[in-house]
């Protein structure tokens, strides 16, 4: 939090009442510190005793069963589970992996599918998606883990269009009935930063274990995205062609299909892809509920410390991503584009003919030349154990290995601990009111009573240390992140040319499920705290550095021509023009990087930790419902109180410099 | 202006924008401006309207951005909802149709062109403007051939299968015109049609929209801030100001005599020899004695600058189109506003 504090101008109108108010809550805040190191603070003020913690795990299990059983919801969700989603998911599954279930046709061959998506990759972004599409599909098959990462395809081959289509009608609904929309936004900033864990575990009681449970959680993952975009895209449609639509007599209904939806195109064309890459990185985690996948088979290679494999199923994941994200980001920007008139029917669907040519020609390929339709056990050219050794051997060269060492060593016993000890000696009162005063100097009134509220509840929960390590560990991540990040960004906004390959970088980088960053920190420094930190600080510095570069080279050039015309200095100019401008930018990605880093903290539970996520995971194995909901609570509370102080500082800061 | 019933009838027209409009309005005082309704915190987007639109007529609506003649016509057509007075269409009093029977009033009988075009971006241009045949469930055959009829007309002839972001903008708005044309609406509402476009374009826009008035012969509400448009295009001009209509009469009248300072502070920059007809400025015959060839009434001063400049006759008779004598012209008057002297 430190960090932010000298980002912060103090020129707000109300400036000086803020102050006076956070002095006051800081003073209360240092006296009850004070009070402890001497020694006469009274235990209920460090702690609350156990005795005052209400029994909301064991309250809310009572709520649950309740709805469960006596109401009968359990019945219909795993009607639902058992028959057409379940029905979907056998489908898909027969047709990309061979499961034998109805239509028994499958598993289409490897090259087949490779070279559908190459002309897929084609039509909406030329050769070099058909490249990258072909490309990715193949190494797939050629090392080996073709029946995995189908395992995973399609879950998310069913899922994605679920959520598309929930997340259309939910996002029509909303923008179209204001209560509803009032009514669903605190429901999805909740739902988005509700560590992932809690979305697992109803899934796996209401929709029993397997793909139905990954799909549940993967598609409520993925659906909030989706709402928002389908309501800002209707929302932004021209009033003009909204008349148009009118004075040409359409209905309601007409207006919707022909008019509203279309016109919105382009947005619901961005939710869709983030639809796709949300269920990608949620069904990489279903792993931890045992669905089968590419995320099993990686957790289990990390588990076991086979670095290779790990290396090569990241790759997989990796290519994935990309060919997913590119492919659909190239169908947002893609525009229809006319025939001549006159032009033959197949002429107009000649990239539909050609893959479905190609589709089949693979298919009767593969008939004859097996290794086209599957890469056998024996044929793949999976170099896990070379790159297991050279990795291993590159880890233990005597400069690395020094390196890595003295850096664990350093961040362990001279920063991580003595800070989690401090964090975790301040009394419990006092550790409110720091964060209320950060909230309300930040944000002002509002973002200071919720940080208030949200605390309050979390110290109530009964999970107080736990939080606080929770924490302990976002903060020094994003921290370190920072000081990585920011000058990171800086440097590269000096040219044009470092600023779009860097972004570019950062782009594909936030396209990777979170699950990915784990590879390098294990790698790197085992299995403990600083993996812990180093994940979640390559996971979070991605958003500085991209935010960074933007809000630095947003600056409109006549205002940094201006600096250099008054003669500034390079540091001058970037000190009181650059950053002042950019900080409302900056800002949305401190931010990004805190929300991040709040969901790979608990992803980070797999390395061993010893907060929230440890507890959440560990609750995955029962059915403990209701203290599932309460952890999952917790951290989302307490990421929604950095997210509304720094948001409503963003908002206010970009209203008083004049942007948007 | 005809005899015949007005086509589109106003009285006492308000749309008022604010929490609470329609109760507003009833407690309103009488005479009280806009400024104090806005001060009470509502907008008159309009106030007190009453006009008339006859069959056949042009009448264009002029005012600058938020005078509101944009409220105004999207009233005439429903777009929104007048707070009180009535507002008839052949007689029959809009506010009071059912949803249903607005949509079909629409799908029959009304077109309309938006400013920045409004064309849907995901269709092409013949289904652009086959959608209003395709809203009211015209088949398919038919509505093709309708709709090519019509893109033939604004020539767009070859462009059928092109999207609208493949085409200018001059092409863009014709496409807006075929498809406010394809249902053969009787009236034709035009909200800024050419101020997106750039001048010289604009000018042949104009011309185009003047040949197809010429042949189709539609009730126009033509709306412009520009006033050299309306000047061009006009039967009658509505100028517009804070909602309000200042002053609603003929090119000629509103250049001679405007109504209030506000219509005067326009027309001061004008050619006014440009605008004026001669029949607009003649004055009845009685009695004078009326010698050699008659001027045609209907053209302007300034086209008739050479004769007016050569003739020596003090009073010049003015025929209409026939070559019937309908009026005397006082040279030196004609003079004085083709000299610009007041």
């Amino acid at each position: 939090m430190a960090t932010l504090s000298t980002e912060i101008p103090g020129t707000s109108d109300k400036s000086w009442g803020r102050t006076r108010v956070v002095t006051a809550l800081l003073v209360t805040a240092l006296a009850l510190i004070l009070a402890k190191a001497v020694g006469i603070l009274p235990e209920w003020l460090n702690r609350i005793p156990e005795a005052a913690i209400p029994p909301t795990a064991q309250v809310l299990d009572v709520i649950f069963n309740f709805i469960q059983n006596d109401l009968g919801l359990i019945y219909v969700t795993r009607f639902i589970a058992e028959g057409p989603l379940e029905f979907l998911l056998d489908t898909s599954a027969n047709l990309l992996e061979g499961k034998r279930r109805w239509p028994y046709l499958g598993p289409i061959p490897w090259s087949a599918i490779a070279v559908v998506a190459a002309v897929v990759g084609y039509a909406v972004g030329g050769w070099r998606l058909a490249a990258l599409g072909a490309g990715t599909f193949i190494w797939t098959a050629a090392i080996g883990q073709w029946k995995i990462a189908m395992q995973t395809m399609s879950v998310i081959v069913v899922a994605a269009p679920l959520a598309f289509l929930l997340g259309l009608v939910l996002g029509i609904a909303a923008w179209k009935y204001g209560w509803f929309e009032r009514m669903l936004k605190p429901i999805l900033s909740v739902l988005q930063t509700l560590p992932f864990f809690t979305y697992l575990l109803p899934a796996v009681i209401f929709f029993k274990v397997g793909p139905t449970a990954g799909a549940v959680a993967t598609i409520t993952f993925a659906i909030p995205p989706m709402i928002l975009m389908t309501t800002l895209g209707l929302k932004k449609v021209s009033p003009e062609v909204i008349e148009a639509g009118q004075m040409s007599g359409c209905t309601r209904w007409q207006m919707l299909r022909h008019v509203y939806v279309p016109a919105a195109r382009t947005e619901v064309l961005v939710g869709v892809n983030q639809v796709i890459m949300l269920c990608l990185a949620m069904v990489v985690l279903t792993a931890f509920i045992g669905m089968p996948g590419l995320g099993a088979k990686l957790l289990a290679m990390m588990g076991s410390f086979k670095l290779g494999r790990s290396f090569e199923i990241g790759v997989t994941i990796v290519l994935l991503a990309v060919t997913l994200d590119r492919m659909s980001k190239a169908w947002v920007v893609k525009q229809p584009v006319h025939f001549e008139r006159g032009t033959p029917w197949w002429k107009r669907h000649q990239i539909s003919l050609v893959a479905l040519g190609l589709f089949v020609g693979f298919i009767l390929l593969s008939q004859l030349f097996p290794i086209l339709a599957e890469v056998g056990r024996k044929q793949h050219l999976s170099q896990g154990k070379e790159i297991d050794v050279i990795i291993k051997s590159f880890l233990a060269l005597d400069a690395i290995k020094g390196t890595t060492e003295w850096l664990r060593w350093f961040l362990n016993v001279k920063v991580l601990i003595p800070f989690r000890n401090t964090l975790l000696a301040i009394p419990t009162p006092a550790f409110i009111l720091l964060v209320v005063s950060f909230a309300y100097w930040v944000g002002g009134r509002k973002p200071g009573i919720y940080a208030a509220i949200f605390f309050t509840i979390v110290a109530f929960s009964g999970w107080w240390d736990r939080s606080v390590i929770t924490l302990y560990t976002v903060i020094s991540a994003v921290a370190l992140a920072t000081l990585i990040g920011i000058p990171l960004g800086v440097i590269a906004a000096r040219s044009a040319h470092w600023s779009k390959s860097i972004l570019l970088a950062c782009d594909t980088a936030q396209t990777f499920p979170s699950f990915i960053y784990l590879i390098p920190a294990i790698m790197l420094f085992g299995v403990n705290d600083v993996a812990v930190v180093f994940s979640i600080l390559i996971f979070a510095a991605v958003p500085l550095i991209r935010y960074t570069i933007i809000g630095l080279s947003s600056v409109p050039p006549e205002m940094t021509e201006a600096a250099d015309m008054s003669g500034s200095t390079r540091h001058q100019k970037l000190m009181s023009v650059q950053f002042p401008l950019a900080l409302p930018t900056m800002a949305v990605g401190f931010n990004q990087a805190i929300m991040f880093a709040f969901f790979m903290v608990i992803i980070a539970a797999f390395i061993g930790t010893q907060d929230l996520g440890q507890e959440l995971q560990r609750t995955l194995a029962g059915t403990e419902l209701g203290k599932n909901f309460v952890l999952g609570l917790n951290v989302s509370l307490m990421a929604l109180t950095f997210d509304m102080a720094i948001s409503s500082w963003t908002e206010a800061r970009k209203r008083a410099l004049g942007l948007d | 202006m005809s005899v015949t019933a007005p086509v589109i009838s106003a009285r006492n027209v308000w749309k008022l924008f604010g929490p609470s409009p329609e109760s507003y309005l009833k407690s309103l005082p009488v005479g009280r401006s806009f400024d104090e309704i806005r001060a009470d915190g509502y907008i008159a987007g309009v106030k007190d309207v009453s006009i008339e639109v006859g069959r056949g007529e042009m009448l264009v609506i002029m005012g600058l951005s938020g005078s509101g003649k944009s409220t105004l016509v999207r009233c005439f057509s429903r777009l929104h909802d007048i707070t009180g007075g009535t507002i008839e269409v052949d007689g029959q009093d809009i506010m009071s149709l059912s949803e249903r029977d607005l949509i079909e009033l629409r799908r029959s009988k009304m077109g309309m062109v938006f400013q920045s075009f409004g064309l849907l971006p995901h269709r092409t241009v013949l289904d652009n403007v086959a959608f209003p045949l395709e809203m009211r469930g015209q088949d398919r055959h038919d509505r093709r051939e309708r709709a090519l009829e019509v893109i033939k007309l604004v020539g767009l002839e070859g462009r059928e299968e092109y999207f609208p972001r493949e085409l200018s903008g001059g092409q863009q708005q014709r496409v807006g015109i075929a498809r406010s044309l394809a249902i053969e609406p009787d009236i034709w509402f035009l909200d800024e049609p050419f101020s997106a476009l750039d001048p010289l374009i604009r000018r042949e826009m104009q011309d185009e929209f003047l040949r197809l008035q010429e042949m189709l012969g539609k009730t126009i509400v033509f709306i412009t801030h520009d006033f050299d448009e309306a000047l061009r295009l006009a039967d009658r001009i509505a100028i517009m100001r804070n909602g309000a209509v200042e002053q609603c009469d003929t090119p000629d009248k509103i250049v001679m005599n405007p109504a209030t300072e506000y219509v005067a502070k326009f027309t001061e920059d004008i050619d006014k020899a440009r605008v004026v007809h001669a029949k607009g400025l003649a004055k009845p015959v009685n009695g004078h004695a009326l010698e050699g060839a008659p001027i045609n009434g209907g053209s302007t001063i300034h086209e008739l600058a050479r004769v007016l400049v050569n003739d020596n006759r003090i009073l010049l008779p003015v025929a209409d189109d026939k070559g019937v004598v309908t009026g005397v012209l006082e040279r030196d008057t004609a003079l004085n506003i083709l000299l610009g002297a007041e």
